[in-house]
């Protein structure tokens, strides 16, 4: 299985360099470009672990919906270049330093957790792995709380973002101006608070 | 492929992303390097599904997924409201949340 392998190191090559333009890249806005080749990296190796559906899903909502939304942010606030480095010197070393040694804990903890289906390529898999069916089926059966939780949480999510990027003087001026010259009080509470 | 090297690969997407989320000032980016955090624990629990032979592991990735999405929502807003109130758009100034 040459080809996978060769695969999985250009797509994994691609993920790593994504992730690192994203910390070392000064300008925002080609951070947020490195991290959608990150995520289309991240895609092959999902692709690569039979999570036809995740991958897909990845390309689409993140790479394309999340990012997009990145993208109008920095375009919004002016993506200003930063310098890379606080000024103060513990953050500046202390930081990468404790990234090293996390990721080295981590790689001692798999390495040595004894799982013996680590060394394999994993178990057999049947047709249907990983498809769109089989994962829909186990969202409305087994996990249907996780579903429903999450939905309710996105809900949240965007009621939070209106009242959070609404603009507060404008909808006041609107309120103010516009509607309290009538004569009926009782319906300008209704339409003001949109 | 061993599922080995998908693990190792994840745990350093992780570090480069905590390395990301300590040494940057931009709020901005430290969002995205929420993201990478987040991506790697998609890629390992993905991976451990593949071990396992069962799709729940993905079941997971997939709530990751939608909860990045609201922590994104939700950052990028106060951001949008940090630079309407002609707040420095840097972490370190911004000491206090307050409406």
């Amino acid at each position: 299985m040459w080809f996978e392998q060769v695969l999985f190191f250009i797509a994994a090559a691609g993920a790593l360099t994504g992730a690192l333009g994203v910390v070392l890249l000064q300008n925002p806005f080609y951070s947020v470009l490195s991290l959608v080749g990150h995520l289309l990296g991240l895609a092959v190796l999902f692709l690569l672990l039979h999570a036809e559906f995740l991958a897909a899903a990845q390309v689409v909502v993140y790479a394309g919906a999340v990012m997009v939304l990145y993208l109008f942010v920095v375009a919004y606030i002016g993506g200003a270049d930063e310098p890379l480095r606080p000024e103060s010197g513990g953050v500046a070393v202390f930081g990468p330093l404790f990234a090293l040694a996390v990721a080295v804990e981590l790689c001692i903890a798999f390495i040595s957790s004894g799982l013996q289906a680590l060394d394999t390529r994993g178990a057999d898999l049947g047709p249907g792995f990983g498809s769109p069916g089989g994962i829909g089926e186990l969202l409305l059966t087994d996990f249907l709380v996780p579903f429903e939780a999450a939905s309710f949480l996105l809900l949240m999510a965007a009621v939070g973002a209106v009242v959070l990027a609404r603009r507060r003087r404008g909808l006041e001026e609107v309120g103010t101006g516009k509607f309290s010259t009538r004569d009926d009080p009782p319906t300008e509470t209704l339409e003001v608070r949109v | 492929m061993n599922i080995t090297w998908y693990l190792i690969l994840s745990a350093f997407i992780f570090a480069i992303g905590a390395a990301g989320v300590m040494s940057r000032r931009n709020p901005l980016v430290v969002l995205l390097c929420l993201e990478l955090m987040l991506n790697a624990g998609n890629l390992a629990l993905v991976a451990f599904s593949r071990m396992h032979g069962g799709e729940a592991g993905q079941v997971f990735a997939l709530i990751v997924m939608v909860i990045a999405a609201c922590e994104v929502v939700i950052g990028l807003g106060i951001i949008v409201a940090m630079y309407r109130n002609r707040l420095p758009i840097d972490i370190d100034e911004m000491s206090e949340l307050r409406g």
